[in-house]
Parts: C-alpha cells; structure tokens; sequence
C-alpha cells in the first residue's frame, strides 16, 4: 500500500503524519492521531457527523483526500476548548440548552456551528439552519441546537 | 484493497503530461465529493488520481466582456458571490442548493459538470445562461456550447486528456432575469426530482423578447425546452401564456420524462407544467433596470 507524508496544522500544533495516500482525513485524524471526537457516520459526505475546519471553512472529512492536507489548518472538536480547559462559549451553549441527546452528530454540529460564527458573527435564524443542514441530528428534532447556537453568538458578541 | 497513486500538479503542463503518462489509468479529481464518493461505493478506484486543486488561478468569478467562472470555483463562492446573485441568479439558486456547507465548501461547478449527472445542480442554470464550456488540450483550447456538452448520463464531449478551463456567460445576460427550481422532498441534502430553469428578457412593451427554459432530470441529459422557448418569444409575460409554455416544455417535444425509484412521469410533468410559469415570473421580477 502506497504511503504519503503530510505536514499541516492541527489544532494550532504543527504535525506531520505518514499514512496510506487513499485514506481521508477523518480516517488519519481517528486512527493516526487518535482524535476521536470526529465520527464516522455515512462516510460519503451526507451526515455531517465527521465535519471538521480547514482554513477556516466546515467541510467532510470523510472525502477529505489526505494528500490535500499538506501545509493546511485544520480544526478539530478536541481544539476548540480554550488552553486551560474552558469550554468554547458553543459547547456551553449547547450543555445549557439541551442541544445533546445521543451525542454522535455533537461534534459535527459544533464544528459547522464554529466555522459559521467565525464568519458571521451575527447570524440570521435562517443561516444557522443553512450552516448545520448538511448534520444530520436524529434525536433533539434541531430546535434546540439552533437556539444554542444563537445564544453562543450573542454570548461571543 | 483499494490503492492509487495521487498526483498533486501545481500547473496545465503538468497536468496534460500526466495524463499523457497515465493515459485511461488516470481521472482527475477537483473537489473530490462525487469521485471519492464513487471509489467508496464501487470498491474500485483508477490507478492514479490527478488533482486539480494546485490550479489555483482556475478559481474565479469575473465580469469582464462576458462573464468568467473558472472551473475550479467552488459552489460556495458562487453562493457567497453578489455578482451571481444578482446577474446570474439562476446559477447563484443553483448552487446554493448543492449538497451542504461541507460539499459546497469544496465541490466545483467545473467537477458538477464534467461528473454529468442528469441531476446536477448546476447545469440546468447554466444551460438557461447559454454558458460556454472552454476546454483545454494539449492541442490548444475549444469551445463547446454546454446545451452540446453533454452526451449521456455521466457522458461529456470531454475528451480524457482534456480539462475544462472556464465558462464563459454572453454580456447579453445582463438584460435578463433568471431562476431555478429545485423540486425536492426535502429542502437540504436533497437530488431534485426535476430541476427548473427560466433566463427570460422582456422588451419595453413588456413582451418576452427573449426567453430560455432549461430542465435537469426530465432526460438523459439537460436539456434546453427550445419549442417552449420559441412560443413564448414576442408574447405578453401572462398566465395563459406560460401556462402554454409549461404545457409545451413537458411534452415529448422537448423531454422525455420516466417513471424512477425517486418519482413517476407523470409527477414531473404536473411539475414542469407548474413551474416553468412560476420561475418564469421569478426571473422577470429579477430582470434588473
């Protein structure tokens, strides 16, 4: 099996990883990295569940092409909490508003949540529901999700 | 076990050396969201993939004697975009609707078009904008009239060791209003179960001095609804009238409409007839002064 180095940032470290060049990044950020925050659902970009930040943008790492990382930035669940631990004003928002049940598309969620609000910093109803329509929630029915992101970009404000 | 070589060329050259290297074992890869989708779901995979994300200067939007997207924009571009928002609105309808953030943040029109399938987003928007396709060879550029580029599902006039550069919307387009429809049973991550298109121009006696309706998953391919098209060419924006040319371009004379897994044909026609007069409407209410 061919193998491909990439150097890139992740999570403000820089890191270099040896893998096989047919694996995504979701599958280098699992099981080279051991970062499991971000989860495996369809695994052809249509649940969300493995969505991550690139340079600033929320995309699939599931169909995230592993050569292509090379001298990019990449966010994860695990980097948004601050150095000393405190929770992203996102994550808390979503504790305080019940936006978690099972809790497999939350990273996701959080992650298309922060790309957005990094952004936009004031966004309308409608596109906090275009920015989390590509995450697929099964259990809470999304309302609470959607307040909870409103209510982290007024805490953010 | 699934294997590749990926290539990641930083320019043409080197792109049409690899693919006369590498020849029928190579495909191209842009954003990557349907060629990784199809690796994953066959289990096969080509023996080499060129990437064309290093063509950095393939990304852009301009308006400059004609309108220019290259083919490497993304779909989010064009949805972030106020130039085809406002002047290209179709196109901006289009790709607002492709998959989600995530896709959009990477999928390119150019990859939308070239992957040909009768669904795509896209390509119905930029039929109704009489879009050129420009694509380059080793032999030089050609250009190809996108109502001519596709040959079949999945199937382009593309030649393998072509890439498709840019595509070019006439001046002209400035005078129109356009708009697509989208039919879907959900409003995101959705395929249509048609797709709508209408460019219409109006004259100063607000008759339909130009007018042209597109339709995605109503055929093979996308096509343009040209009977449709030509009724409504110097008559009155009035409910009769579109209603005649809802009517026209869900006849075989310009479609032929199936029954699939996803709806039947008599569905999409009920629904051509409904929205080629709405879109119609749309897109004159978007013709700017």
């Amino acid at each position: 099996m061919k193998k491909v180095s990439v150097s890139f940032t992740l999570n403000g470290d820089p890191v270099t990883a040896e893998v096989p060049v047919t694996w995504s990044l979701l599958k280098t950020l699992r099981e080279y990295f051991e970062l499991n925050g971000a989860k495996k659902g369809c695994g052809v970009g249509e649940c969300g569940a493995c969505t991550v930040i690139v340079d600033g943008d929320a995309v699939s790492s599931c169909l995230y092409p592993i050569p292509e990382i090379e001298g990019r930035s990449v966010t994860t669940i695990e980097g948004i909490a601050s150095a000393e631990g405190e929770l992203h004003p996102l994550q808390k928002a979503f504790i305080e508003n019940n936006g978690v049940q099972c809790g497999y598309c939350t990273s996701g969620m959080l992650m298309s949540a922060k790309s957005l609000l990094d952004q936009n910093p004031d966004p309308t109803e409608d596109e906090i529901r275009t920015s989390i329509a590509g995450n697929f929630c099964r259990c809470t029915g999304y309302i609470q999700i959607v307040e909870a992101i409103g209510m982290a970009a007024e805490t953010i404000k | 076990m699934i294997d590749y070589d990926y290539k990641k060329p930083e320019s043409l050259k080197e792109v049409f050396s690899l693919l006369k290297e590498y020849g029928p074992k190579a495909t191209l890869i842009a954003g990557g969201t349907d060629v990784m989708v199809k690796i994953r779901n066959t289990k096969k995979a080509p023996e080499v993939l060129i990437s064309l994300r290093g063509l950095k200067d393939l990304r852009y939007i301009r308006k400059n004697n004609g309108y220019h997207i290259g083919a490497l924009t993304t779909h989010r571009m064009l949805e972030q975009s106020d130039l085809v928002q406002t002047e290209l609105s179709a196109l901006h309808d289009g790709a607002s609707e492709v998959g989600s953030v995530q896709i959009r943040n990477v999928a390119t029109v150019g990859g939308n078009i070239c992957n040909a399938a009768p669904s795509a987003d896209t390509s119905g928007p930029l039929l109704a904008l009489d879009a050129t396709v420009v694509l380059e060879g080793p032999e030089g550029r050609r250009s190809v009239p996108i109502a001519d580029f596709f040959t079949g599902t999945y199937r382009t006039v593309r030649k393998a060791d072509e890439v498709l550069i840019e595509f070019q919307i006439p001046a002209e387009t400035e005078s129109f209003g356009s708009a697509y429809w989208k039919h879907s049973r959900r409003k995101a991550m959705e395929l249509p179960l048609l797709g709508i298109s209408v460019a219409l121009k109006l004259s100063e006696n607000k008759e339909i001095s130009d007018a042209r309706i597109s339709l995605t998953v109503a055929a093979p391919t996308p096509i343009r609804a040209y009977k449709a098209e030509e009724f409504l060419k110097g008559k009155p924006l009035d409910d009769d009238v579109l209603r005649e040319a809802g009517k026209i371009a869900s006849s075989r004379d310009c479609c032929s409409l199936r029954d699939s897994l996803r709806c039947a044909a008599w569905y999409r026609e009920k629904i051509i007839q409904v929205f080629v007069p709405r879109m119609a409407r749309l897109a004159a209410e978007r013709i700017r002064n």
